[in-house]
């Protein structure tokens, strides 16, 4: 009985106890499901356009972030770093397409997941000649993301809102409706869909799969560069960020590969539910439920939905 | 150039041009070999229809002439150019648009995205307007919106363009597909396949469909069917595959006397 009233009754009643507290909860784990959500979204674009899963989304996150930290130390305003940065991200989507891509064309999905899981190693050995291993600050004062934090008196109580949260959310709505639109409307956008239903039949009117490949790859390095700067703005950047990225494939099971609302709403669910699980249910199990919360949730999908919350349903035609 | 289809010339007439000239192609996988030494040509204006036996390499051939395909010998003459291998892009940009024998469509998409798709080629607009989807990008879409709506209304499929092609039955998809390959207003157009799995009214209407486009439009068309009695209505001329090699050419009549064909599609006695 008190084992049951552990989990069914009581992490409510201190719910209802101290709703500020819960609000604070809240609103820590939005914020890093945000931060999911936009590494989810970097694999979403890739698969969407290209069908293969990239296992080096995590990596170039650090890599992006660790490029930007440098460059700036190594005397550039930040601007400049920013634009730098882009440059080498927009090198590396063409280097990917050329080296890695277009001698897989038509080869199987597998394939494809182990060539990114080998561009993993090499972009990681890379960045740790280039940049050290050591774990640097992110910049953020220098490229003008907001710091303090604002106070909110509720509840008899205090939520605390941090600046840097309340920009990295905003920036990643941004960004998500800007891909929206992009993606439904424009013939760029178009030939993406296209490629990723059928490449065959995308060849014949006409539309270029390298070119394509390496414009989704640079937009997902974009993406990268962004997560690293919010997520390196909360915490250091080191190569360490690169696990996160695995959350973010929890993420994807829950809101389906191929959707961009998807990501959002599996890394909100994620960051938010890890969140609440760990500050009320967590001491039951003896802490640390945050580490293993996502993926038991992706199991529980995968055996229900497996297609996820928005994800196309695969129907074939026999 | 020496042509080895002299045999049904006078039926086009003396003045017609060549559009497309197969000369001694063969493309082989490994061991085994799919097209043997094959010529062929294509007039302007004409409809051309490509017969033969499952595996005779019909598609094969079609994927030779859009690029999807390399053969290992022959060249393949496009309006005058003279090539060893065609891109896929190379073909697309000059006015080469196909049809798949199993619908290859943008399934997710709607049927007016499907058709609009084949403007890629026609759009120029660069990314970055794109990306602000206003001004020119936004001007530009307008005018091609426009030319897919009249092949949409030609097509008779106003009533699906909304709907994801996925989900409609096999006859609109069909007609969604070539709709897709007419809004690159080709000049050649390789249809494979196009009346598969149609039942005789669906045909009738593909049928109209292929002579309007041929006759309004002046479309080149190169066919691959199986149904014997479309063959001998819409094509003006015929060549006959088997086994990779070319067995005959000329006009359907010609084509159905000849004793080789009867032999392919019946069997010889051994």
């Amino acid at each position: 009985m008190e084992f049951l009233n552990s989990i069914f009754v009581a992490p409510f009643i201190d719910m209802g106890a101290a709703p500020d507290f819960l609000l604070q909860v809240i609103w820590e784990g939005f914020v890093s499901g945000v931060l999911y959500a936009l590494i989810a979204l970097g694999f979403v674009l890739i698969y969407k356009a290209s069908g293969v899963f990239n296992f080096a989304q995590g990596i170039m996150v650090v890599f992006s972030a660790l490029a930007l930290v440098s460059i700036h130390k190594a005397g550039a305003p930040a601007w400049l770093a920013v634009i730098l940065t882009l440059a080498i991200m927009a090198l590396l989507a063409v280097a990917i397409e050329r080296v890695v891509l277009r001698k897989l064309v038509n080869q199987h999905d597998a394939i494809l997941l182990m060539a990114t899981i080998g561009l993993t190693l090499v972009i990681k050995g890379v960045g740790e000649i280039v940049f050290g291993g050591e774990p640097q600050s992110m910049i953020t004062e220098e490229l003008g993301i907001p710091t303090g934090s604002t106070d909110w008196e509720v509840f008899d109580g205090i939520v605390i809102f941090q600046h840097i949260d309340i920009a990295a959310a905003a920036i990643a709505l941004i960004m998500v409706a800007g891909l929206g639109v992009f993606f439904s409307v424009t013939r760029i956008g178009r030939a993406l869909r296209a490629v990723a239903d059928d490449h065959q039949a995308a060849l014949s009117v006409g539309i270029s799969l390298n070119q394509i490949w390496a414009i989704v790859w640079f937009a997902s390095g974009v993406v990268a560069l962004v997560t690293g700067i919010m997520w390196g703005a909360r915490s250091d950047v080191s190569f360490a960020l690169e696990i996160i990225a695995l959350k973010a494939l929890a993420v994807l099971i829950l809101g389906g590969f191929t959707s961009i609302p998807g990501a959002i709403v599996g890394g909100l669910i994620v960051g938010i539910g890890e969140k609440m699980f760990e500050v009320y249910w967590g001491p039951l199990f003896g802490g640390g439920v945050e580490a293993w919360f996502a993926y038991v949730l992706a199991l529980i999908f995968l055996l229900f939905r497996p297609q996820g919350l928005f994800g196309e349903r695969i129907i074939e035609r026999v | 150039m020496p042509s080895t289809s002299s045999t049904s010339d006078q039926s086009v007439g003396d003045h017609a041009t060549l559009l497309l000239d197969t000369n001694n192609v063969s493309l082989s996988f490994g061991g085994v070999k799919a097209i043997t030494d094959i010529s062929f040509n294509i007039y302007k204006g004409e409809i051309r229809a490509l017969i033969g036996p499952n595996g005779a390499g019909k598609t094969s051939m079609l994927n030779v002439i859009n690029g999807f395909y390399h053969p290992q010998e022959g060249t393949i003459t496009y309006k005058g150019k003279v090539r060893r291998r065609m891109k896929p892009y190379q073909a697309a940009s000059s006015g080469i648009a196909r049809t798949f024998q199993n619908v290859a469509l943008f399934k997710g998409m709607s049927t007016l995205d499907n058709v609009m798709s084949g403007r890629s080629l026609k759009m120029h607009k660069g990314l970055f307007w794109q990306m602000l989807h206003i001004g020119p990008a936004r001007a530009e879409e307008i005018i091609h919106r426009k030319k897919v709506e009249e092949i949409i209304d030609f097509l008779e499929i106003a009533h699906i363009r909304k709907q994801a092609v996925g989900k409609l039955p096999y006859g609109l998809q069909k007609r969604v597909e070539l709709g897709r390959a007419m809004a690159m207003e080709p000049e050649l157009l390789l249809l494979d396949e196009p009346m598969a799995g149609m039942n005789l009214e669906e045909k009738e209407d593909m049928s109209r469909f292929i002579i309007d486009l041929n006759k309004e439009f002046g479309t080149t068309i190169a066919l691959i069917e199986h149904d014997m009695g479309v063959v001998m209505d819409l094509a003006d001329r015929v060549v006959v595959l088997d086994y990779g090699k070319k067995i005959a050419d000329g006009t359907p009549a010609a084509v159905q006397a000849d004793q080789a064909v009867i032999d392919a599609y019946l069997g010889v006695a051994p």
